[in-house]
Order: structure tokens, then sequence, then C-alpha cells
């Protein structure tokens, strides 16, 4: 369960942080992406998926939280 | 010499494995790679970050020097103890020439050594009584510092002294900050996990614990902070006077020329300007997601990229910090075309090679290329993932990128590439220079400087002059090896 840094990228993309494995991607898509409801599965630029554990209200970015790896 | 097709780097690269054994040579095929611009990450074409292969020369440092020497050291009103044997700190004392301004040993201690100097019996007994002890020293000796930092070198980690309880009993005793950093030596695979663990001390003992406190602190809306600028030379002073110069307020220099005051302001700025991304970027993550501080990377080497990173800066602001922004770069104009003008001429079309770390590797790309040269090789000590991927665009289509290079491949790379500069540090410097090519050394801008922002960059062409059309390099073949053309120019004035 590694801890992700999310921060958005000037042109408004996700950026998925993860300094222990010198990760540094974009979030392609996530599942749940709505004012009620944030998180699920997530698609890295680099096909690799993540997964959070779905929050509502969506949290404030950027923000550090756990993820699974899928 | 022409530049390598994409084949013909491929081929280098092959010829230079060679020489391993097999699994070895598995190994370093994975750090070295042709560049491909179309790429957008850089993990389809290089690794790095990896422990370096036994039996090698690397290049590399450890993580105390990370912490000690890079993003603690130059904190110049704190003092930083090298805790452990005299060795760590006393061999890299004062090396890096990150410049300040004070009274050494009175109110400012950055080229000192403090050392717990352990012997075997701190070893075999523990050494946080003589930590103590010290820190006690310090307090009678040198009243007028602002704080102690504790580097711990490799024994500390090894026989498990509790340096937090130490220092957390210090802080008590003469309300002064104290830190611990468990920076030993061995941690990680190079500096860069130094950088990471000072960073994160700088987070849990100094930045954390003042934004809690209520400070008399006049905030302005242009606000900033220069992250990872460390004075090399008096760099972080160029980069300072051109943000001033546009209408922002700099609160504070991190670390170069740095005070402890200033990074405990730094909570309350509006931006975060970051020049080496490698060594402060984990700072500078925390305080946007703490503080809510946006952070730009920025790059002041060269006529070039000062104006673009001026021009991004200031976007983050308003009108009249753009109007600041176009006003300084008009005002250095003539400055820079004049340098351009005077040694664009000498240095046009010259190739050159680099290995350094940080930032350096892709930051001083374009400084080279507003003279018209041409960087053909780059690799970095102990860059990382995010390093590459922000170099790739940087560096023409098939260059050559060589990751924690190892000392026989970078000579060979050199062999075959005929670079007309090389730019590394100071291990490298002798054994290219005895080959005969001119070599800068680009860590602590080889006894110059300064190179950051417009001042630093006429100094930087000077410097790049000075060296490649240095009429040395003439004289270096033996006479008897000269080419035959001049025996018959010899013979024909005789
Ligand atoms: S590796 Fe250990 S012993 Fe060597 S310089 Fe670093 S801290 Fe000192």
């Amino acid at each position: 369960m590694p801890s992700v840094m999310l921060r958005k990228r000037d042109d408004g993309k996700l950026l998925f942080y993860v300094a222990k494995k010198d990760l540094e991607e974009t979030v392609e898509s996530i599942e749940f992406d709505t004012e009620e409801k944030w998180g699920g599965e997530v698609v890295l630029g680099d096909d690799s998926r993540y997964y959070f554990e779905p929050m509502s209200p969506p949290p404030v970015i950027p923000i550090t939280l756990r993820a699974k790896r899928i | 010499m022409s530049a390598l097709t994409k084949e013909e780097t491929e081929a280098l690269i092959q010829e230079v494995l060679e020489v391993y054994p097999e699994k070895a040579k598995k190994d370093r095929a994975k750090h070295l790679a042709v560049n491909d611009q179309s790429l957008e990450k850089s993990n389809k074409c290089i690794t790095s970050n990896r422990k370096s292969l036994p039996g090698v020369m690397t290049i590399r440092g450890c993580a105390y020097a990370g912490s000690k020497g890079v993003v603690w050291g130059p904190i110049k009103d704190m003092i930083h103890i090298s805790h452990g044997p005299v060795g760590c700190g006393q061999y890299s004392r004062a090396g890096r020439r990150n410049y300040y301004v004070g009274t050494t040993g009175i109110n400012t201690f950055g080229t000192m050594n403090f050392t717990s100097d352990f012997q075997e019996k701190d070893i075999v007994f523990g050494g946080d009584k003589k930590l103590a002890k010290l820190i006690d020293e310090i307090e009678v000796l040198f009243p007028l510092n602002k704080g102690i930092s504790i580097q711990s070198e490799c024994p500390i980690g090894l026989i498990g002294d509790d340096i937090e309880a130490v220092a957390k009993q210090k802080k008590k005793e003469h309300g002064k900050t104290v830190v611990p950093v468990r920076c030993e030596g061995f941690r990680g695979v190079s500096q860069s996990l130094g950088h990471h663990i000072a960073n994160d001390a700088v987070r849990d003992w100094v930045l954390d614990p003042a934004a809690e406190k209520e400070t008399a602190y006049e905030a302005s809306p242009y606000d900033v902070a220069v992250i990872g600028d460390y004075n090399i030379g008096g760099d972080a002073w160029a980069s300072r006077t051109l943000l001033e110069d546009m209408g922002l307020n700099v609160v504070a220099q991190w670390s170069g020329d740095g005070t402890i005051a200033e990074i405990e302001n730094t909570s309350k700025v509006k931006l975060n300007l970051i020049h080496c991304y490698r060594s402060m970027n984990y700072i500078s993550r925390h305080m946007e997601e703490k503080y809510g501080i946006p952070w730009i990377e920025y790059n002041f080497f060269g006529p070039t990229k000062i104006a673009e990173s001026l021009r991004a800066i200031a976007a983050h602001f308003d009108d009249k910090i753009k109007e600041g922004a176009e006003r300084v770069i008009e005002k250095y104009k003539a400055e820079y075309d004049e340098v351009i003008a005077k040694y664009k001429p000498r240095l046009q079309g010259k190739r050159v090679m680099l290995y350094v770390g940080g930032l350096r590797p892709r930051h001083v790309i374009g400084a080279y290329e507003d003279l018209g040269m041409e960087v053909v090789g780059t690799g970095y000590e102990f860059g990382h993932n995010d390093d590459y991927d922000r170099t790739i665009k940087e560096m023409g289509n098939a260059t050559l990128l060589y990751d924690d290079v190892t000392g026989y491949e970078f000579e060979e790379f050199v062999k075959k590439v005929q670079p007309d500069l090389i730019g590394s540090g100071i291990k490298e410097k002798y054994i290219f220079q005895k080959m005969g090519v001119p070599f800068r050394q680009m860590h602590s801008w080889d006894y110059s400087g300064l190179y950051h922002g417009y001042d630093g960059f006429a100094i930087f062409a000077r410097d790049m002059d000075m060296t490649i059309n240095n009429p040395c390099w003439k004289s270096i073949k033996a006479p008897w090896k000269q080419e035959v053309a001049n025996d018959v120019a010899v013979a024909a004035s005789a």
C-alpha cells in the first residue's frame, strides 16, 4: 500500500507520485470522479493500475492517500 | 567529427559494454541509452537510481553527503555537526563553494567543520553522552548560533545511538532548534536519498513546528521562496536580483546563503520556485499539500531559458509582475547580446559532453545552445526517472544518455565521440585533461562562477571560451608525434 501524493499539473491533469518508487505518472482515468464520490480504480500513463478506497466528498487536491496496487 | 546517427550511437554502446562479464553487461545496458525525443517517459529507455555495480568506478556520493553537504550545510547560521568519525566532515569541508555573507565563527559557520570525532570507545559504549557534551560546548563557544543539526555518519546507525533523544533534551535545555538527521552514508544507493532524508528532517523539525508558531510576518502578495539554489560561487544572489528586479519579494533562499529564520517563514509564501528539482522537490510537494503553496521549476542558465522562466514565473502573478519580467529581460538584453556576439563565433558548433548531478545535466543545455554549442551526451550521477523524463526533450535525437556512468564507460565514450568540451566533476577532470580534452568542473564551477542569471551567463561564456580555445591543447602532443604536415612546414622554414 504505497503512499501516493496527488497533485494537479498545470494542464489540469492529475499527477500520481510515489516517492519511494520514484514513480511520477499521469492519471489517465479514474473510476469515480463526481461531486459525491471519488476513488476506485485508476489507470496511469504507463498502464499500471491502482485502487483508492472510494471517498465522499472528494478529497481536496493536493493530498497524500494510500493506494493499493492491482 | 560529425554527429553520430542513432545506429552508430547504439553500436557504440554495445562496443563499450563488450568488456563486461555477462551479468554486469546486462545490468549496465539498462543505464545507457540513445535519446529519442518522441518518448514521453524515460523508463522506456533508461533505468536509474539503482545500486552501482561492485567493482566499477562510480562517481556517486553517500546519503550523508546529500544531507550535510547539499541540503543542510549551506544554512549559514546553524551549526551542522558531522556526527561520527572525523573524516567524512573534514574531507568534504568547504569544498562546495556555497558563498554566504557573515562573520565565520561568530554568526555564520558555513566553512567550519564540527565533528564528534568518534573513537573506538564511542563505537563500543555509544556516543550519545559525547554528543550532548559537544552541543553544550557549542553553546558556550558559539553562542550566536541559531540552531544545530546532527548529521549522522555511518557508525551512528550501526551502533544504534538515540540521537533523537539527545536532540529533544538539548532543545529543551538551550531553547534552540536541534535537528537529528538520520542520513547515515549507507542508506540508499547515492546521495539522492540523503536529500530526501534531509528534506523530511527540515519538514519535521523546522518547517512544520514553525508554521504553528505565531510570528511577526508581514505578508505581501509577491512573496516567493527560491528553493534548491545553493549559491555556488554566488549563484543565488544573481537569481535573487532578477526576481527582485521584476517586483517579487524573495522571502527565503533554500539553502545557499540561507538562514533558519528564512526557512521557518517559507510556509507563508505564495509560490515556491524550484531550481534543483532533484534535491528539494520533496519539501516543495509537502508545502503544496500542507500549506497550499504551488511550485514551479525554473532554469536560470542562459538568456533563452532565463527569459522563458521569468515569464513562466510572472504568469503566476498580476500584470505588475508580468511587466516587471519583460522589463528585466529588456534591461539585460544589451548585456547578453554582447556576450553572445563576442563568444558565439568562437564557440559555434563545439560539442559538449556532460556528466553531473542534480539539475545541471539538463539545465545547462540551454546556456550552451545560446552560445551555438551542442550537448551530445549527458547523464546524472544520482538522477531518478523523473529527471530523465525532463531531459529527453532537452537533448537532441540520437545523443547519448548515461546513468551512473562508470569511469571506464565515460572514457570510452569520450574517445569515440570526441567532444570539444567535457563538463563533469573533479575526479574526472585530470583524466580527461591528460587525454587532451578541454574540461570544466561543473559541480562548483571550477573555482569560478557564478553561472546563474544574466551576470552568470557572461562568466559562463568566458569560462567555456577560455577552456576550449586555450592554446595549451595544441601543445598536448609530443613534438615527435606531431603530424607529418608540420614536419614539412618546419623543414620548409629551416
Ligand atoms: S559513506 Fe559513511 S563513512 Fe563514508 S563519507 Fe558517507 S557517512 Fe562517512
